[in-house]
């Protein structure tokens, strides 16, 4: 070995290769030093303290933030090193929940395996926990402060991989917390319930929340009919549950689960996948004919839906109007199975497994609620399906395989490979070539679209014309590149975005897992779950032929428009109302009311709200109108936006404001002029 | 038309310091001198306008003590709860103006906005203990009946009635 490179972690040669820190060297010595902080798809925080070494002639440093250096002699197993570790634990322990076997976390999360590893029987120190009360507010997540130990994985996904920002560090020393801004619940704020801050967070402080009891009552209930779908994601992962390898298929077995369960069809939303890549397909080829709404924005990812409505107003239109294909199931089960299954809308309960915590905000969005009733009632994680199999004690992978129920469990490759970043493009390209050239190609792995970083570009020749996709996966990346696209750097004619990195084999409702090989292994499993299928483009599947022979008519059509599509609207980033910055309160005041949302603010509402109150000062009109300030419109496409009394300007300019202020006031200032 | 004053000072505020996130903590200090305190909904403003997230500027404006969230009154009075003030009965003083002011256990401010009692850990002043400081004075060596004096004299001043009807 050449020297020059060359580390000794306990007495073993390791060669320093692109290894950023000593962290990373140890780890490659095969020694899993404990941390909390330290994350590889993050930056380096150096907090928690837990991965010192001991490295000659410098003493105790932490391994996560020293770069190596050739020669070092590093130990990590010292008698002071143990001891440091022992008391870090023991130091989290004593202001940590003591609540461990109720927790969701338990047995996965990454404080009771080290205080397991490191032997800790005891705390040494009194329990300092406060009983912080729990923030269920999120339809996805749930906050539990009491179990939080301020590692920061959660506030720096949530910044620097999805470039939101909804957490963040408040307060200083023993009061510190993480917490949405002014202490907010979750709700409240701009979460776009990714998750991916549960799916970091080493503990219990952040989890997916579950909807398991009122899943068992549904199915307990004998009036009841309840279905199940299944979403592609899950057949790689759920196994890792029960000991099989990432990446592994358990489909028939987790058909099986259900049943015996006790769900009444099992049914795969693969199959509405295959719908979604007709139905946004021909919309695409409509808008490329139309030259309309280009770049198109595939929409099956809730998270990247609520991203766009809060922070790109004007490319809301360019969303797919496509539903997710878990809402396309929850339309056709309510609208068609229940009709075919004679029961009545009110007792169909569909429930939806998901590898996603954003899909649980997805449901219960009011565009897919129908007389009071949600299309999918309610959305399991592939997680809460593995503890409902262990609560029911069904041994999981001795179960014999059972196949989905038809007509909606069938269904092609492109269906499946939704799981995957990429999968929607490339089932599109299966169909858009087909049908722009009129020939069927033997072909039908598109490549170009696979790999693993988080945007990747393509360019595709279809007889004679040229198109551009992207695929985004991580919204940190689809906010990088729809600035370029804002900017004119870049254009596109399609472009797919998961927020999950690696799409949804990566979401935040899978199996919890740390090892970042783990979703090369799902990714793997999908791709081979499309090549086993007989067919995979989705214009072959059968039962979509016939549904819309029988059912939905023309593909974009009438009936399809009903159920498969839907529409966005902008929404506001945070709950709250404005604030009034002048005048009179008087009832018969004229209210003005100018926006300060990010994208009135940016097309220039503070200038105009400057001339606004300019004007009514020279005209003496301070008595007659209140001025305020909202933070947002939801109408920022078309900014800055200002509301006089009950009219609503979009892209006003000060001569409509006085007009209207002038045209408004007018009543009242003869009412004035009266009383005198 | 106070509040649209202020409102445009802040736009002032973040315009002078070149809308830059890195000028964050002199824009806050700017606007506390504003407002006494750092409002909800102006911080929110601050957020959008320098293009970070609500949940950094909340972060920022709870970590440093010398800002506040709450309105405060318009006198601020802090009473040195620091070991040498402590020896000598601070926390007496504490309860004696708190009462002068009807201030009932948990509340810091009185509801007419004009005084807002706290105490503090050291004002390094602990040679002249038991120390208060009142706005941006420091008084040494209290007797309850010097501090309620001081009290009176500002609650005289401000509403024109004696003292002992305050609050009630
Ligand atoms: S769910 Fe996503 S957006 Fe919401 S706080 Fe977590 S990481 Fe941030
Ligand atoms: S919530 Fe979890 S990830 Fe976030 S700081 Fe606390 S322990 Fe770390
Ligand atoms: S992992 Fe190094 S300090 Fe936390």
């Amino acid at each position: 070995m050449d020297d020059s490179h060359v580390v000794i972690i306990d007495n073993k040669e390791i060669l320093i290769e692109q290894e950023q820190n000593l962290l990373e060297l140890v780890r490659k010595a095969q020694i899993d030093l404990p941390t909390f902080c330290y994350h590889s798809e993050l930056s380096v925080y150096g907090a928690c303290r837990l991965c010192m070494v001991d490295v000659e002639g410098m003493g105790l440093v932490p391994a996560c933030s020293t770069p190596p250096l050739a020669g070092m002699k590093v130990h990590t197993n010292t008698e002071e090193t143990r001891k440091m570790r022992r008391i870090i634990v023991e130091l989290l322990l004593a202001n940590h929940s003591q609540n461990c076997p109720t927790c969701q976390k338990s047995t996965t999360c990454q404080l009771q395996t080290l205080a397991r590893r490191l032997g800790i029987t005891t705390i040494r120190f009194k329990n300092q926990n406060r009983d912080v009360p729990l923030d269920c507010s999120s339809p996805s997540l749930v906050r539990d402060q009491n179990k939080c130990v301020l590692c920061g994985d959660c506030v720096r996904i949530c910044s620097e991989v999805q470039s939101v920002g909804a957490i963040d560090f408040a307060y200083r020393g023993m009061h510190t917390v993480v917490t949405p801004s002014f202490g907010k619940d979750l709700d409240k704020v701009e979460c776009v319930n990714c998750g991916q801050c549960a799916r970091v967070c080493p503990t219990g402080a952040l989890t997916p929340k579950s909807e398991v009891d009122e899943v068992w009552k549904a199915l307990h209930d004998p009036d009841k009919t309840v279905i199940a779908e299944v979403a592609p994601a899950v057949r790689v992962a759920i196994g890792e549950m029960f000991g099989l390898e990432p990446g592994v298929t358990t489909t028939g077995q987790i058909v099986a689960a259900l049943k015996a369960i006790g769900f009444d069809k099992v049914f795969d939303t693969s199959f509405t996948a295959d719908l979604t890549v007709l139905e946004e397909s021909t919309e695409f080829i409509g808008r490329i004919e139309k030259n309309e709404h280009i770049p198109q924005f595939t929409s099956c990812c809730p998270a990247w839906v609520k991203f766009v409505e809060q922070y790109y107003p004007e490319f809301v239109s360019h969303l797919s109007s496509c539903k997710s294909p878990q809402q396309m199931f929850g339309a056709l089960a309510k609208d068609i199975l229940t009709g075919s299954l004679k029961v009545k809308r009110e007792d169909m309960v569909v429930v939806s497994i998901m590898p996603c915590t954003a899909k649980k905000f997805e449901a219960k969005r009011d565009e897919f609620t129908h007389d009071g009733t949600p299309d999918v009632d309610h959305v399991l994680t592939t997680q809460e399906l593995g503890r409902m199999i262990e609560e029911a004690g069904l041994h999981f992978k001795e179960l014999s395989p059972e196949s989905f129920h038809l007509p909606f469990g069938f269904k092609t490759g492109a269906g499946v490979i939704f799981g995957n970043s990429g999968g929607v493009s490339e089932a599109v390209l299966r169909y858009v070539t087909e049908r722009l050239t009129g020939e069927r190609r033997e072909n039908y792995e598109y490549k170009s679209v696979r790999g693993e970083s988080g945007i990747r570009e393509t360019l595709l020749n279809v007889k004679g014309k040229e198109f551009s996709l992207a695929v985004v996966s991580g919204l940190g990346n689809a906010r990088t590149l729809l600035e370029k696209i804002k900017s004119g750097e870049s254009r596109y004619d399609l472009v797919e975005v998961m927020a999950c990195p690696g799409g949804c084999i990566g979401g935040a409702g899978q199996p919890i897992s740390r090892d970042p090989a783990v979703k090369q292994k799902r990714t793997k499993g999908i791709f081979e779950n499309d090549r086993m299928l007989e067919l995979h483009k989705s214009q072959q599947n059968p039962y979509v032929i016939e549904l819309y022979k029988d059912t939905l008519g023309e593909i974009g059509g009438h009936k399809a428009h009903e159920l498969l599509h839907t529409g966005y609207k902008n929404r506001k980033r945070m709950v709250d109302g404005g604030m009034t910055l002048s005048g009179f309160n008087g009832e018969s005041a004229l209210e003005v009311n100018v926006c300060f949302g990010t994208s009135c603010f940016l097309r220039g509402s503070q200038k105009l709200f400057h001339d606004i109150l300019g004007h009514i000062r020279m005209n003496n009109l301070d008595d007659m109108v209140t001025v305020s300030a909202s933070f947002c419109y939801e109408k920022c496409d078309k900014g800055p936006t200002i509301r006089i009394g009950d009219t609503v300007i979009e892209g006003c300019t000060i001569e409509a404001a006085v007009e209207a202020i002038e045209r408004q006031t007018g009543p009242f200032k003869r009412e004035v002029t009266h009383h005198a | 038309m106070e509040t649209l004053r202020k409102f445009e000072r802040v736009c002032e505020i973040v315009d002078q310091n070149g809308r830059n996130e890195a000028r964050l903590i002199p824009i806050l200090q700017a606007i506390q001198v504003e407002y006494r305190y750092l409002p909800e909904e102006i911080l929110t403003f601050v957020a959008t306008s320098l293009g970070i997230s609500p949940a950094r500027v909340f972060g920022v404006a709870t970590f440093y003590s010398l800002f506040t969230l709450k309105p405060k009154g318009k006198h601020v009075i802090r009473i040195c709860n620091g070991t040498a003030c402590h020896v000598k009965q601070s926390m007496d003083l504490y309860d004696i103006i708190c009462t002068r002011l009807n201030l009932v256990a948990g509340q810091d401010t009185d509801p007419d906005m004009l005084f807002t009692v706290e105490t503090v850990n050291c004002l390094g002043a602990c040679g002249l203990a038991p120390a208060m400081v009142i706005n941006e004075e420091v008084y040494g060596q209290l007797t309850p009946e010097r501090a309620l004096a001081l009290i009176d004299d500002i609650i005289r001043k401000e509403t024109g009635n004696e003292p002992d009807h305050y609050g009630a």
